[in-house]
C-alpha cells in the first residue's frame, strides 16, 4: 500500500542534487508546524523538563530523517513506539496526546487521534475472543496512535491460561508489520512497567523511547492549580491561594496521590464548597466577584486540613 | 463473463493502493465502510453476506485493509464488494459500492426460456455457479 506519497518531498527529493546546496533545516521545521505543538507543549504543561526535552529531541530526529530522506540519504523508518512510565496524574495521556499531534505534523501517522485502551479494551473473556477484540481496536487506531494505559496488566504470569498473552503477540504483529500505519504508546508504572518489559524482551526491543515522568514539586502544582483556575474561569483570594500551597504540602505526603488529578478534584470539592456557601448567602446580591473567588474557607474545610486536627 | 456490478465495473480491477484511496475518499465524507461476500452474484442478489460489522469508528484506510485483506483469505474465490453508508439524515443509504475481488474463473448466466400458453416466452437468467451448492460453487 502507498497511499502515502507526499508530494512536497518528492519534489524536493528531484531538486537536492546529492550534496549540492544546503537544505532549509529552518523551513522545513516552519512548514511541519511542529514549532507550535512544542510551544504550545511548554506552554500549558508545567514542569516536565526531561519529558519535553526527550519530545524536543525525538521530533528533532524525526525531522532531520524526513530531510535525510529527501537527500536520498538512507533512513529507515524510524522505530517510534514509545513507553510512557510515571506515577498517576502525571500528563501521560496528555502528552500521548500531544505525540499523536507532532507526528501528525511530521508526517508519520496519517490522521493523528489518539485512541486511548486499558486490558479491557484488548483482551477478551473466552477462548477466541481475544483476537477479534483486539484486531477491531487495532483496525481503529490505524493512522494515528494507540495509547496502552497500564500496559503491564496484559500480561500476568500466575495465570498461565491468560489471554493476555495472545493480545500482546497480535500487538507485536502489528507493531513489527505495521510500523508506518501507527504509532503504539504503552504507559504505566515504571517500576511494574520495568517488570513487564523484562518478562516480554520481544515487546522491549520493539519500543525506542523509555520516558520516565518525574512528580511534580508542590511549586508545579501549585502552577497547574493556576493553570485550571484559569481554564475554568475561576480565581483564589490571596488567603485561598495561600491554603492551597498547605494543602498541596499535606495532600502529597498522603497515599493515593495522584499529581496533578488529585489537584483537579480538590478543586472541584472547592468548587462545590464555594456554590453552597455563595447559595447559603441568601439575601444581597451577588457579584461577579463572588461568583469567581474561591475564598480560603472553602479549602480550609478540606478533609486534609481536618485529619490534621484530630 | 465479467460481473458488471456497482461502481468502476466496467474498469480492470482496482489495485489495493487504488481502494485504499477509494477508502480514504469514503472515510473523509465520514461513510462508514462495510465488506460484503457471496458467491451467487445474480443481479437481483442484491444483499450480499456481511465480513465482519460495517466500521463506524474507523478513521484511516488501513484498517478497512486490514478487514479486506481477512475477508479475501477467508473466501479467496468469492466475491467480495465494499460498501459506504452515508448515514445522513435523509440520505441514509449507500453512495458508493464496488466489488475488490472476484473468482478466478466466472462462468456467466444461463439464459432460461419457458414456453407458456399460447405462443408466449418468458425469459429468465440463471448463474451456471449455481448449479453447485454454496461454498463449492468456485
Amino acid at each position: 500500500m502507498n497511499a502515502r506519497v507526499d508530494p512536497m518531498q518528492s519534489r524536493d527529493g528531484q531538486n537536492a542534487a546529492p550534496g549540492g546546496e544546503p537544505l532549509d533545516l529552518e523551513a522545513a521545521y516552519r512548514d511541519s508546524h511542529v514549532g507550535e505543538v512544542l510551544d504550545n507543549l511548554d506552554r500549558e504543561l508545567v514542569g516536565l523538563a526531561p519529558v519535553k526535552g526527550r519530545i524536543r529531541d525525538i521530533a528533532a530526529l524525526l525531522l532531520i530523517d524526513k530531510l535525510r530522506r529527501a537527500v536520498g540519504l538512507s533512513s529507515g523508518p524510524p522505530a517510534l513506539h514509545m513507553s510512557f512510565t510515571g506515577n498517576p496524574g502525571t500528563g501521560k495521556t496528555t502528552v500521548a496526546m500531544r505525540m499523536a499531534e507532532i507526528l501528525h505534523r511530521l508526517g508519520y501517522v496519517r490522521k493523528g487521534h489518539l485512541v486511548a485502551v486499558t486490558r479491557d479494551d484488548l483482551v477478551g473473556q473466552y477462548i477466541g475472543h481475544t483476537a477479534p477484540k483486539t484486531r477491531e481496536v487495532l483496525k481503529r487506531a490505524m493512522g494515528g496512535v494507540l495509547f496502552i494505559d497500564e500496559a503491564y496488566y496484559l500480561y500476568r504470569p500466575e495465570n498461565e491460561r491468560d489471554y493476555g498473552q495472545e493480545a500482546i503477540e497480535i500487538l507485536l504483529q502489528v507493531m513489527e508489520n505495521q510500523r508506518d500505519d501507527l504509532v503504539v504508546i504503552l504507559a504505566g508504572y515504571r517500576d511494574r512497567m520495568e517488570t513487564f518489559f523484562r518478562s516480554n524482551p520481544g515487546m522491549s526491543s520493539r519500543v525506542a523511547h523509555h520516558i520516565d515522568f518525574p512528580d511534580y514539586t508542590p511549586e508545579e502544582l501549585a502552577a497547574i492549580a493556576g493553570l485550571m483556575l484559569q481554564e475554568m474561569q475561576y480565581r483564589l483570594s490571596s488567603e485561598a491561594d495561600e491554603a492551597l500551597r498547605q494543602y498541596i504540602e499535606k495532600r502529597r505526603v498522603q497515599p493515593h496521590f495522584a499529581n496533578a488529578r488529585s489537584i483537579r478534584n480538590a478543586l472541584d470539592r472547592a468548587r462545590l464548597r464555594q456554590a453552597s456557601r455563595l447559595f447559603e448567602r441568601k439575601g444581597g446580591a451577588i457579584s461577579r466577584q463572588d461568583l469567581q473567588t474561591i475564598e480560603e474557607s472553602d479549602i480550609r474545610a478540606s478533609r486534609v486540613f481536618r485529619e490534621q486536627h484530630d | 463473463m465479467r460481473i458488471t456490478q456497482g461502481t468502476f465495473s466496467f474498469l480492470p480491477d482496482l489495485s489495493d493502493a487504488q481502494i485504499a484511496k477509494q477508502i480514504e475518499y469514503c472515510l473523509a465524507r465520514n461513510w462508514a465502510v462495510s465488506v460484503e461476500y457471496t458467491d451467487d452474484p445474480h443481479p437481483r442478489n442484491t444483499y450480499w453476506e456481511l465480513f465482519g460489522t460495517p466500521m463506524f469508528d474507523v478513521r484511516d484506510a488501513a484498517g478497512v485493509m486490514t478487514e479486506v485483506n481477512a475477508c479475501r483469505r477467508t473466501f479467496p474465490n468469492h466475491y467480495i464488494k465494499l460498501n459506504a453508508f452515508d448515514s445522513t439524515r435523509g440520505r441514509e443509504s449507500l453512495r458508493l459500492s464496488f466489488i475488490i475481488n472476484r473468482p478466478p474463473a466466472e462462468p456467466g448466466f444461463d439464459l432460461v426460456r419457458q414456453e407458456g400458453p399460447g405462443r408466449t416466452v418468458r425469459y429468465t437468467t440463471r448463474t451456471y455457479a449455481t448449479e453447485r451448492p454454496e461454498g463449492e460453487r468456485y
